[in-house]
C-alpha cells in the first residue's frame, strides 16, 4: 500500500476507536488514537495474515500488551475484515464478544487475551521461541504502552528475549509520553527506554511512530536483523487527529458524550478531507 | 517385615515428564532456576532442547508458557508452589486461567513438609488460590503411583491443570493392580460405619494409618482418598456424608479455602453434616525437619488419630 491509501486507513481505523468508544460510554480512545498508524501498518502492510484464516499456525502473531487500547486493535481488525465494522458499536456492551480489553477465546484475529499491564512481551516471547523450536519463519510483534513497561515482568521477558536471541520478535513501545496519573517522567520515569532495551541485548529503533514512512523503515530493518529482537520505540502523540484529545491525560480512559463525538468525527472528516487533496 | 517403599512426589514428577516427552514431542518443560529441586533435571538431560530454563523470573515463564501453547507445546511450568501460585498468581490467573490454555503448572515443595526452609517457601494458600480461577483443575497426589499418573491424566486433559507434589519422600501406597486414576474421582480406601476422613496429598496414607489406631479404640473410620480437589467429587462426599454423618477433612494447608474449604461449600448447600477441618490453622509454618513439623501441627498419624478421637468423644 501506499503512504496515502496507509493513512486513508488509519483514518478509518481512529473513526471506529471514536464510534465504539463513544457507543461503550467507556474506554480508552488516547492511547488507541496514538497508536493508530502502527496498528493499521501491522495488519495491513507488516504481518503475514489472512482474516479468513484467523488461526493459521503458519501466520505472524500479534500482542497488545497495552490491552486496554482493544478500541484501536479492534477497530483495526474490523476494517482489515476480520468481522463487520458495525460490530464496533457494541464494544464493551453485555453481552458482546468486543470485550473491554482483548479476549482471544471470542474474538477472531485476537492471538492472546491481554490487559493486565506486563504480561504481553512474556507471552510473546512464548510465541517467538516456539516459532524457533518449530523452526517456522513467522514473526511475533507486540504492542506495549510506554507506563507499561513501569512493570517488572516487561524486563524479566525483555531478559529471556535477548538472552534465548529471538530475532523473530519484534517489540513495539508507543511511546506517547502519557499515564493515567500524568506524564511517564513525571510519575516513575521508565527513561532512557531505549538504552534499557540495548541493555537486555535488543536492536533499538527510535522513530516517529505516526510518520508511515518510518514505521515502514523500522519493520524493514527488524526483519533484518539477526540474533536480536528488536525493540521499536515509537514515539507518538496520544488523542493523534482529535483536538481536545491530544496530548491530554484527561482523555487516556474516558469516553466522549454526544457533543464531543460530534466535535471529533468534525476533526478526523477534516483529516479526510485534507488527504483527498493531497 | 519388608521395608516401606518411599518416594517423594515431586521426583514421580521429573520421572513422568521423561515418560511423556518420550511420547509426546509438543511436550515442553519450564524451570525457574529450580530444575534440580523440582526434579525436572532428568527431563533436562533426556530432552535438553525442550527444557527451557527461564531463570529466577517466574511472572514471565508462566507468561512465554501461555505463547507456547497458543503455538501447540503442551508447557509444564516448574517451580515451588510457593512461587507457581502465590508470586505468579496473576499471571497464571489472566494469561492461563482466563483464556483456558493448555498449560501445567507443576507445583513442588507445598506445604509445610518443605522443612527446614521454613514459612517463607511452605505454602499453605495455593490450592485455595488455584481453585478460585474458573475451569483450573487442582489435583494433590497421595503419592508417587498417583503422581505420575496424575501428570499423564493433566498432559491428556485439554486446560490448565495445577498439580501439587511434595518435598517429603512419602510411602507408596497405590501399588495394587487395580488402581485407576482419574481426575474427579475420589478413591476409597477403607469402609467405616462411624465418620468419614477425606484426605489428600501426604495426609492420605497417614490418615490410613490414624483409622487403624482408631479402630482400636472403636472407632469405626472411612478413608477416602480426594486426589482431585477441583473438580471435587461432590457425588462421593455426598454419599459418604449420608452413609456416616460425620466427616472429617485432612489436607497439609491452611483450613481456609483448602480441601477443607471445598468440601465445607459443597456440604452445607447439598447435605449439611457436622465437619472438622484438620489441617494448618491459620497460621504460617516454621523451620524444622518435615517430619518433627507434621507431628508438631498434628498432621501425622498420630496427631489425626487424636483430633478424632476429642471431636468424637
Amino acid at each position: 500500500m501506499t503512504d496515502l491509501e496507509l493513512k486513508q486507513a488509519a483514518l478509518s481505523v481512529r473513526k471506529g476507536i471514536i464510534d465504539g468508544v463513544h457507543s461503550a460510554k467507556a474506554g480508552h480512545p488516547g492511547g488507541s488514537l496514538s497508536a493508530a498508524e502502527l496498528f493499521t501498518y501491522l495488519y495491513f502492510e507488516e504481518m503475514n495474515i489472512d482474516p479468513k484464516n484467523p488461526k493459521d499456525p503458519d501466520r505472524d502473531r500479534f500482542v497488545l500488551s497495552k490491552g486496554h487500547t482493544a478500541p484501536g486493535l479492534y477497530s483495526t481488525l474490523a476494517n482489515r475484515g476480520y468481522f463487520p465494522v458495525e460490530d464496533l458499536l457494541t464494544l464493551r456492551h453485555t453481552g458482546s464478544y468486543l470485550q473491554g480489553h482483548p479476549d482471544m477465546k471470542h474474538i477472531p484475529g485476537v492471538d492472546m487475551s491481554s490487559g493486565s499491564l506486563g504480561q504481553g512481551l512474556s507471552a510473546a516471547a512464548g510465541m517467538a521461541l516456539a516459532g524457533k523450536l518449530k523452526k517456522k519463519d513467522y514473526r511475533v510483534y507486540v504492542l506495549c504502552g510506554d507506563g507499561e513497561i513501569e512493570e517488572g515482568q516487561i524486563w524479566e521477558a525483555a531478559m529471556f528475549s535477548g538472552f534465548r536471541k529471538l530475532d523473530n520478535l519484534c517489540v513495539i513501545v508507543d511511546n506517547n509520553n502519557l499515564q493515567i496519573d500524568g506524564p511517564i517522567d513525571q510519575v516513575c520515569s521508565p527513561y532512557p527506554i531505549d538504552k534499557k532495551f540495548e541493555s537486555f541485548n535488543f536492536h533499538v529503533i527510535n522513530i516517529d511512530g505516526n510518520d508511515f514512512g518510518e514505521i515502514r523503515r523500522a519493520f524493514e530493518e527488524a526483519r533484518q536483523t539477526k540474533d536480536k529482537p528488536t525493540a521499536i520505540i515509537a514515539h507518538t502523540l496520544k488523542g493523534k487527529d482529535v483536538s481536545f484529545m491530544e496530548n491530554s491525560v484527561d482523555w487516556h480512559g474516558k469516553a466522549p458524550n454526544d457533543e464531543e463525538y460530534k466535535i471529533a468525527m468534525e476533526d478526523l472528516r477534516k483529516v479526510g478531507e485534507a488527504l483527498c487533496q493531497k | 517385615m519388608s521395608e516401606v517403599k518411599k518416594a517423594a512426589t515431586r521426583e514421580s514428577y521429573g520421572n513422568a515428564l521423561v515418560e511423556l516427552g518420550e511420547e509426546h514431542e509438543d511436550l515442553i518443560v519450564l524451570d525457574a532456576d529450580l530444575a534440580a529441586a523440582t526434579k525436572t533435571g532428568v527431563f533436562r538431560r533426556a530432552f535438553p532442547d525442550r527444557h527451557i530454563d527461564c531463570g529466577i523470573a517466574e511472572a514471565n515463564m508462566t507468561g512465554v508458557a501461555a505463547g507456547l501453547s497458543t503455538c501447540g507445546f503442551v508447557p509444564f511450568i516448574s517451580t515451588f508452589a510457593m512461587f507457581a501460585a502465590g508470586r505468579s498468581y496473576e499471571q497464571v490467573r489472566n494469561s492461563i486461567g482466563y483464556p483456558h490454555l493448555n498449560v501445567k503448572i507443576g507445583a513442588t515443595h507445598a506445604g509445610i513438609s518443605v522443612g527446614e526452609d521454613g514459612a517463607s517457601h511452605q505454602c499453605l494458600e495455593d490450592i485455595a488460590l488455584m481453585r478460585a480461577i474458573p475451569g483450573m483443575v487442582v489435583i494433590n497426589p497421595s503419592d508417587d503411583v498417583e503422581a505420575r499418573a496424575a501428570v499423564r491424566a493433566a498432559y491428556e486433559y485439554e486446560g490448565p491443570v495445577y498439580l501439587r507434589f511434595g518435598r517429603l519422600a512419602i510411602p507408596v501406597m497405590n501399588d495394587g493392580p487395580d488402581y485407576r486414576f482419574e481426575i474427579g474421582k475420589g478413591v476409597v480406601l477403607r469402609e467405616g460405619k462411624d465418620l468419614t476422613i477425606l484426605a489428600t496429598g501426604l495426609c492420605v496414607h497417614e490418615s490410613v494409618l490414624a483409622a487403624e489406631q482408631l479402630a482400636e479404640n472403636g472407632i469405626d473410620a472411612q478413608v477416602i482418598n480426594i486426589h482431585t480437589i477441583k473438580p471435587l467429587d461432590e457425588e462421593l462426599v455426598i454419599k459418604a456424608a449420608k452413609q456416616t454423618g460425620r466427616i472429617f477433612t485432612v489436607e497439609e494447608h491452611s483450613i481456609i479455602g483448602g480441601l477443607g474449604g471445598a468440601v465445607a461449600e459443597a456440604l452445607s448447600e447439598k447435605c449439611p453434616t457436622k465437619l472438622t477441618r484438620i489441617g494448618v490453622n491459620d497460621v504460617f509454618g516454621e523451620s524444622g525437619p518435615a517430619k518433627e513439623l507434621l507431628h508438631k501441627y498434628k498432621l501425622d498419624a498420630d496427631g489425626i488419630a487424636e483430633r478424632i478421637r476429642e471431636e468424637m468423644s
